[in-house]
């Protein structure tokens, strides 16, 4: 049936169509609810209207077993929604760890996205089919929100922290992304589309138009004109922790409390460096906060994720 | 009884006359009117927004109003019509009315400090009015940071006071209902003896008293960032973002059940007198009402699924979120009970009654999808959460409002409306209702965000459906405006007790005389005596039940 508007949206994800089944689970267990009420209600006020004015029903007080009954089968209904809402969810925030990672940073009122290679694209986002991808997304001001309807999926993007949100597109093709937390006079116009590749296609746009370097060769090149090498660098003072292979992993700091070394707490060293202070070493880094921008901190974030390549290479050597 | 005898008696209408003897009242109902004008008010500038809105979302150009504009009317409607209208509606001007009718008191336990609780409701109000017209705020009226914070360059500060200060408008209602509640029960008023109408205001002053300093404290903590720029929610100033939507949710879902818990009251009411039987269930239907406000405080965090705070604490409010549904189901269960094997009118009070029943059952079955987490990720911040939201504040506590002004008007002004005008109002309230909001059900699903002041064209002919039924829906609100006060001279002459009701605010004449009853009514049975003959249940002038 057509009638010229959509009343059900595509299904272009991996999520989509596990989302779609719980749906329809629940609309088929509201329906059915909604219609014994109202069937109720129009069969009791047909077949009790009032036929006289001295009518006195006899009163009925209540009926335990009936209350425990429709106190239980809702409680059972609603457990099912529980668990399989519970599991999509803990699917949808959980990243496969091959996916491909692309950087996305909002402001008031416009998407930039980078790819590891290097591309950037603004309010458009091309990602391979059949591959899973996974945004690393923050914010330069208030809070944004990725919505991508045919994915089934949507998740706040923050200023001062990195949440991710991940899909697997199973269908080349053009899908909108709104903005769906509310940021501002021109909130409505924060929308892009993200464009859809098959395997081959994907590859040749990431070729087109390249920018020359990498997101990791960009972060390196941030990471000397910063000067973190004197600290941090392998032929360095070291006055600061080295960052070879520190992605991932737990890292000791002062006071005994120990620390998953993630994107967050490597954005947070930059930017806070005093809040959290590695065992064994004095407080005395600057803070960056203000020096580097969000692509910035993204790309020296990768670029510090790539050292621990590094230190992996020579092992296995 | 004559149009000429109700005039002479003298009755809390007639007993003074003037300004002054309004504005300085003490009296539990005249206080009640002066909510239900100031709300009224408050409605209609609400719904002058709303009208806006749903004109400018005709075409998805943005043609009507600029993108600015656009975003301060959704932000006035929300705060106008949850803040001043919704919040006070049934407690403010029937609770304050019947509570003490209800019970069997002379008025409430603090009738200067109900006086200033409205007085202090306009305060708020005059402030959120002034930020209007200086220019509005923009911020939607849940004020997430650092948006409202630091980056709108709306009046934030101004409006927020004014809800602040509204917000101990509400904090002193609800004491003065707890202490009347407890204290100023007539002799044989039991707890269990009580209207449910009493328990639903019980459970509703409690949220009030417990949830309300929480907003109170979290918009002040907006306003002293945004004035002085400590670093509270924005993370630029070393705060949290996410910090504002626990406090702000921590009341602002209660509050949902503020709205609707009296509602539920209203409607209990309703259904028993009007189907001549016992609210079936009574004690659980009590019940369910504390266990909607216990466990309500408890699942604020539904609210922030895709936020970004943990997957688990997600999987927490979900399942609490699933438990608080079960009460409100066990409700509406009873209610549909208590029509079995009754004596079912259809006056227009049982009409909104019924609606309730049915939006009420869509709005929180629609629920359920958005404490399912698979669903809510992809729904959240769409039109499905308006849809759902209008129906529960809209279908239930609009349509719950106007079913127990209808019902208790006679009461209020000794006379009565038009039943045939007020059963066709009923029926376009419901027809416009459902014709604006369900359409919106879909559009979210197919995954248009809320506040979009423009797009794409292809969720246009489903939001032409809703501005239609706006339209039909503002005829269905003009009209109880145009004949309740047509009834306030040419209305019949109710008497005391049109309905056949039980009840004791029946068993007193219509006004009822400034003192509520001429002597303190004695209880001798529960509420929902409708197997008994009126004859049988006394009247006042000698004591009730005896």
């Amino acid at each position: 049936m057509n009638l010229g508007f959509p009343l059900f949206p595509e299904q272009a994800s991996t999520m989509a169509a596990r989302v779609d089944a719980l749906f329809y689970f629940l609309v088929a267990v509201t329906v059915f609810f909604a219609a014994l009420i109202f069937f109720m209600i129009v069969v009791f006020a047909v077949k009790y209207r009032r036929r006289s004015e001295d009518e006195r029903p006899r009163p009925i007080e209540g009926n335990f077993w009936l209350e425990i009954l429709w106190s239980a089968i809702p409680l059972g209904l609603t457990m099912v929604m529980f668990v399989w809402g519970a599991i999509i969810y803990f699917d949808i925030y959980n990243p496969p760890d091959d996916a491909l990672e692309i950087s996305v940073v909002g402001r008031q009122w416009m998407w930039k996205a980078q790819h590891p290679t290097g591309q950037s694209e603004i309010n458009e986002l091309h990602v391979p089919v059949g591959q899973a991808v996974k945004l690393t997304m923050t914010s330069e001001d208030v809070i944004h929100d990725v919505f991508l309807p045919a994915f089934r999926v949507k998740q706040d993007v923050l200023p001062g922290r990195y949440t991710t949100l991940w899909f697997q597109a199973t269908k080349a093709g053009e899908y909108p992304l709104f903005c769906s937390q509310y940021c501002g006079t021109q909130h409505s116009g924060m929308v892009g589309r993200v464009v859809v590749l098959e395997p081959a296609e994907f590859e040749k746009w990431l070729s087109g138009g390249a920018t020359g370097l990498s997101m990791i060769d960009q972060g390196a090149s941030l990471f000397k004109r910063f000067g973190c090498e004197t600290c941090h660098g392998a032929g360095g003072t070291s006055q600061g922790p080295s960052l070879a292979g520190l992605f991932g992993k737990t890292v000791k700091l002062q006071g005994g409390t120990t620390v998953t070394a993630d994107e967050n707490y490597i954005r947070e060293s930059i930017l806070d460096p005093r809040a959290k202070i590695v065992a064994g070493y004095q407080p005395i880094m600057p803070t960056f906060k203000g020096l580097v921008s969000e692509e910035g901190l993204l790309q020296l974030i990768a670029y510090i994720k790539s050292l621990e390549g590094a230190e992996r290479k020579a092992a296995q050597k | 009884m004559n149009v000429s005898e109700v005039e002479r008696r003298e009755h809390y209408l007639n007993v003074n006359y003037g300004i002054r003897s309004w504005l300085l009242t003490t009296d539990h109902k005249r206080i009640a009117w002066l909510y239900l004008l100031s709300v009224t008010l408050f409605f209609f500038i609400g719904g002058f927004f709303a009208t806006l809105i749903r004109l400018e979302l005709l075409t998805p150009q943005g043609d009507l109003v600029q993108a600015e504009t656009y975003n301060k009317l959704f932000t006035m409607h929300g705060v106008t019509m949850i803040f001043f209208f919704l919040i006070p509606s049934i407690p403010a001007v029937l609770g304050n009315f019947l509570v003490p009718m209800m019970i069997g008191a002379r008025d409430l336990a603090f009738p200067r400090l109900n006086l200033a609780s409205w007085y202090i409701f306009i305060l708020g109000g005059a402030f959120t009015v002034m930020a209007a017209a200086a220019g509005g705020v923009d911020t939607g009226w849940t004020f997430y940071t650092p948006y409202s914070s630091i980056y709108s360059n709306t009046h934030v500060v101004l409006t927020v006071v004014g809800i602040f200060v509204t917000g101990f408008s509400s904090i002193l209602t609800g004491l003065n209902f707890i202490v009347t509640i407890h204290k100023m029960r007539a002799p044989g008023m039991t707890w269990f003896r009580l209207p449910l109408f009493i328990w639903a205001h019980y459970a509703t002053s409690i949220i009030f008293v417990l949830g309300t300093p929480v907003i109170a404290i979290t918009l002040v903590l907006v306003a002293l960032e945004r004035i002085f720029r400590l670093g509270i929610f924005d993370p630029a100033l070393g705060g949290d973002p996410v910090l504002f939507q626990h406090l702000f949710w921590f009341y602002s879902h209660p509050a949902v059940y503020i709205m609707v818990l009296p509602a539920m009251g209203v409607v209990s009411e309703l259904i028993a007198c009007f189907s001549r039987k016992r609210v079936f269930g009574y004690s659980v239907v009590a019940f369910a009402s504390l266990g909607i406000a216990v466990i309500g405080f408890l699942v604020w965090g539904h609210h922030m699924f895709v936020s970004g705070q943990s997957v688990h604490a997600g999987m927490i409010f979900s399942l609490l979120s699933f438990l608080v549904a079960i009460p409100s189901a066990i409700k509406v269960f009873n209610w549909t009970a208590t029509l079995y094997k009754g004596s079912i009118s259809y006056d227009a009070p049982m009409l909104y009654a019924l609606g309730f029943i049915g939006l009420f059952t869509i709005g929180g079955l629609t629920g359920l999808f958005l404490a399912t987490l698979g669903i809510d990720v992809h729904v959240h911040d769409t039109y499905f959460v308006i849809a759902h939201f209008h129906y529960i504040m809209v279908g239930g506590s609009v349509m719950g409002y106007l079913g127990g002004i209808h019902f208790w008007w006679p009461k209020m002004t000794g006379r009565r409306y038009p039943e045939g005008w007020a059963r066709l109002a009923a029926l376009i309230i419901f027809i416009g209702f459902n014709l604006t909001f369900f359409p919106q059900f879909v559009l979210g699903y197919i995954g248009m965000p809320r506040r979009y002041h423009v797009y794409p064209p292809e969720f246009q002919v489903l939001n032409v459906m809703s501005t239609a039924g706006a339209s039909i829906l503002a005829v269905g609100y003009l009209l109880p405006l145009t004949y309740l006060i047509w009834s306030l001279r040419y209305g019949t002459v109710a008497g005391r007790n049109p309905w056949g009701a039980r009840g004791l605010e029946w068993e007193t004449p219509s006004p009822p005389p400034t003192e509520n009853f001429e002597r303190t009514p004695i209880v001798t049975e529960g509420a929902y005596a409708y197997e008994k003959a009126p004859e049988e249940i006394s009247t006042v002038g000698r004591p009730a039940h005896v």
